[in-house]
């Protein structure tokens, strides 16, 4: 019988607000689905759109991105620069056969345990739907 | 592997927080096999004394240059683990932290996917550390004046540590008078201390303390810089009277052209009126009055007699053309003491608030019962009467699903202190309904007992509602209060004159604007967020400012103090250390690759970044750059970098989590 798929999510959580929802999901012992690997950076304008593509290039399924809400930035203005970044780059992911589902921003902010754990259980389920990536040999002719 | 790097990996138990759930020997043996570790191990309790050591044994006997430990989150214990390798003789930043237990142990079920996502995140961190740099911490001088944000009890009492240690500290108080809601309290449970005995002496302390700048009637407007050196713009609302020329004679509210007072007056919950020049409360500090533009007739028409500036004479304390002022000042910590608001009554319709006159909220019987307050002491209802019956409605607007969840941790104490001062007042019969008693506390449970035997009844059950529809007629003329009682299992209907609602603390509806000022966070229920509900209590996620009293959640007043006292401790153990040492995670430019674009200068928020058009290349300034690294992910040419976050090392860890073994 084959294994049942399933998905791998590389997340990407700023130090201040995601990361620690994450940690208040754990101290609040909430329970999510554990298909999720935390990689933390200080802030989510930290996050060159080249981590997310060598995600999906090594392996991932989906990759998501944590940061402050607007205006709540640890570092007054990162997070809108990762919005930016972050548009462009679905755009883009789009154009190399990746479904734009696969890529999601959120802002989760320190105190949001419960938003993270459902954030992540609905990734999991989207991905889980989508099944396995498989990226194509060549990027196709647009 | 080749490259000399020799790894040691420890994965923690915690007891069995993380043992119950992740295999633990299983990721320890997996961890040992894997490129560049020397030795992994598994411990009950890597954080403690025994378990730092193992890894500094290790690192001698192994000859380690690089250690990962797998336990709980690095906001807990980063620190101490590199303070542990450190002490192994290693630079700390050889050192990467992996979170299976916030992140693994307690958010999964499922022990074998928990045990797998555990040996993930370590392959990860085996291969991030390997690329370690060594680094060295940075310093920064700490300026030694503190400002303290909200003069309630809490930012009275640290205002007065601080400043008895010879600090100077700006006391920045948004009302006309320090004090808090504490000067509103005529009692204090369970002592049944005098408020206004213990307060007003600590109020008149800081107006004399030559080290207390004292700001009433000021609001922090902006703060920037950072731990050490925040720059502070205090906006000082004018209150059309010289602090510095008033003798606080109060003539001037006597002679005003209002004979009668006709203002709804705030610091008596409404229950008075007051002057268009007043002086809050007789003890109010700064002894100075205010004009209320909204009211005073000069103001409105421009023809007033201004008999109140003939009163002053020639004090010419008064000046009608005061304009708000702006101050800006340097400091290197801040305290936030802001407070709470009380719940507002309206909320609960059920409990007939604003509907029926009798009733009242529980700050507003405190000011009934208050010698000083707006019927001397004399607990008399509004249509004159005085109560031969009294309920008091435990719970209003805590521990419920409508409104606010949480427990307001006062409230079954006040309200008991509020029952033996309506009694002694009064005499009158007096019922309480509560969920639960809630009396932790030194003396507390004693002065319950108390209560009991003065006779007060106690009805266990949330009250459904308050009417005045009578339904027979020992009920005509009454408030009746319909509950459950869940003791004796069934309804009562329970006729009183007033009825006392217990109305719970909630976060200031402001908070979320002060909380982005200073740039700290909320916890779920909307106040301010500490750094560690244990471990750091009065500290914040931003170095330097602490927190004091029920900004940050529901507290008694001798708790507010103890937290008003450890902010204190926090500040002065920062301006006594003159430093504080500051995470090495700055950008840098490497010059040799930078193009000269300038794409990076204009994103950092702090000016760090400096284009010389002389070299056509950007420089980053170590002591402003704060680590948060948006200008290393939008260098088109990659040439800047952030140590502790390096590209390389990000990518080690991403491609670590994916890699299958």
């Amino acid at each position: 019988m084959p294994e049942a798929f399933e998905p791998r999510i590389v997340a990407i959580f700023c130090n201040w607000c995601t990361y620690l929802a994450a940690d208040l999901a754990g101290t609040s012992r909430l329970k999510y689905a554990p298909n999720i690997r935390v990689v933390r950076v200080m802030c989510s304008g930290r996050v060159d759109p080249q981590f997310v593509l060598d995600a999906f290039a090594s392996g991932a399924d989906g990759v998501l991105l944590g940061g402050c809400h607007p205006g709540d930035c640890h570092y007054q203005e990162g997070n809108y620069k990762a919005l930016r970044r972050y548009h462009l780059l679905r755009h883009m992911l789009e154009q190399m056969g990746i479904e734009p589902e696969r890529f999601r921003l959120e802002w989760i902010s320190a105190s949001e345990g419960e938003r993270l754990r459902v954030t992540v259980d609905d990734m999991v389920a989207r991905i889980r739907a989508l099944g396995p990536l498989r990226l194509p040999e060549e990027v196709p002719a647009s | 592997m080749d490259n000399g790097i020799r790894i040691g990996v420890y994965t923690c138990h915690c007891g069995t927080n993380i043992a119950g759930i992740v295999d633990v020997r299983n990721v320890a043996e997996y961890a040992a096999g894997l490129p560049g570790v020397a030795v992994s191990r598994e411990y009950k309790y890597m954080c403690s004394d025994p378990g730092q050591e193992l890894i500094q044994q290790d690192i001698r006997e192994y000859a380690l240059n690089r250690v990962v430990v797998a336990s709980c989150s690095p906001h807990l214990h980063e620190q101490t683990f590199r303070t542990a390798v450190a002490g192994g003789g290693l630079n700390p930043f050889w050192f990467h932290m992996v979170n299976i237990r916030e992140h693994a142990s307690w958010v999964h079920l499922d022990k074998a996917a928990a045990t797998a996502k555990a040996r993930d995140l370590v392959r990860a961190a085996v291969r991030r550390v390997a690329l370690h740099r060594s680094l060295e911490k940075g310093r920064v001088k700490i300026h030694p004046d503190v400002l303290i944000v909200g003069g309630g009890i809490a930012g009275i009492h640290a205002a007065l540590t601080l400043a008895n240690a010879g600090k100077h500290v700006y006391l920045v108080e948004r009302e006309p008078s320090i004090g808090g809601h504490m000067a509103k309290f005529d009692k204090t449970f369970p002592t049944l201390d005098c408020a206004a005995c213990i307060l007003t002496p600590k109020m008149s302390a800081v107006r004399a303390h030559r080290n207390i700048t004292l700001w009433s009637y000021s609001e922090v407007t902006t703060v920037e810089g950072y731990v050490g050196n925040y720059q502070v713009t205090v906006r000082r609302r004018p209150r059309y009277i010289d602090e510095s020329l008033c003798s606080g004679c109060l003539e001037c509210v006597e002679a005003c052209v209002f004979k009668q007072a006709k203002v709804t007056d705030e610091f008596n919950m409404g229950l008075s009126k007051r002057k268009p020049i007043y002086i809050p409360f007789p003890q109010a500090v700064p002894q100075v009055p205010v004009v209320d533009p909204e009211t005073c007739i000069q103001f409105k028409s421009g023809k007033c007699k201004k008999t109140c500036m003939d009163a002053c004479g020639e004090r010419h304390a008064i000046d009608l053309e005061m304009k708000e002022a702006t101050e800006r000042i340097e400091v290197g910590s801040i305290i936030l003491s802001t407070g709470f608001q009380a719940f507002d009554a309206r909320r609960t319709p059920e409990y007939g608030y604003g509907t029926y006159p009798n009733v009242y909220t529980a700050l507003e019987v405190e000011r009934l019962v208050n010698a000083s307050g707006p019927t001397g002491g004399e607990v008399v209802l509004r249509d004159g009467r005085h109560p031969r019956t009294v309920g008091i409605i435990h719970c209003v607007g805590s521990r419920d699903e409508k409104t606010n969840r949480w427990c307001s941790r006062v409230c079954c104490m006040y309200s008991l202190k509020l029952a033996h001062l309506i009694k002694e007042h009064t005499e009158a019969e007096i019922f309480n309904f509560y969920i639960d008693m809630r009396t932790p506390g030194k003396g507390f449970e004693e002065f319950y007992q108390k209560l009991r035997e003065e006779g007060v009844h106690f009805i266990r059950g949330r009250v459904a509602e308050v009417t005045d529809w009578a339904l027979d007629p020992s009920e005509e003329g009454s408030l009746v209060i319909r509950v459950e009682d869940t003791l004796a299992a069934f309804v009562r209907r329970i006729p009183v004159d007033m009825v006392v609602l217990a109305t719970g603390l909630e976060p200031r509806s402001d908070a979320q604007e002060v909380r982005r000022r200073f740039n700290v966070s909320c916890s779920t229920e909307g106040f301010f967020l500490e750094r560690h509900p244990k471990l750091a209590p009065v500290s914040t996620f931003t170095e330097g400012i602490f927190l004091a009293g029920a900004c940050q959640a529901p507290k008694d007043i001798p708790d507010t103090v103890a937290q008003a006292g450890a902010a204190a401790a926090e500040a002065l153990a920062l301006i006594d250390a003159g430093f504080i040492e500051t995470e090495p995670n700055t950008a840098y430019v490497n010059e040799e690759s930078c193009s000269g674009c300038g794409t990076c200068a204009p994103l950092c928020p702090y000016g760090a970044i400096t284009y010389s058009e002389e070299v056509r290349k950007a420089a980053i300034n170590q002591a402003k750059c704060k680590g948060c690294g948006t200008c290393v992910a939008a260098c088109p040419s990659g040439s800047i970098a952030q140590n502790l976050f390096e590209d390389d090392e990000i990518f080690a860890e991403i491609e670590g989590i994916l890699s299958y073994a």
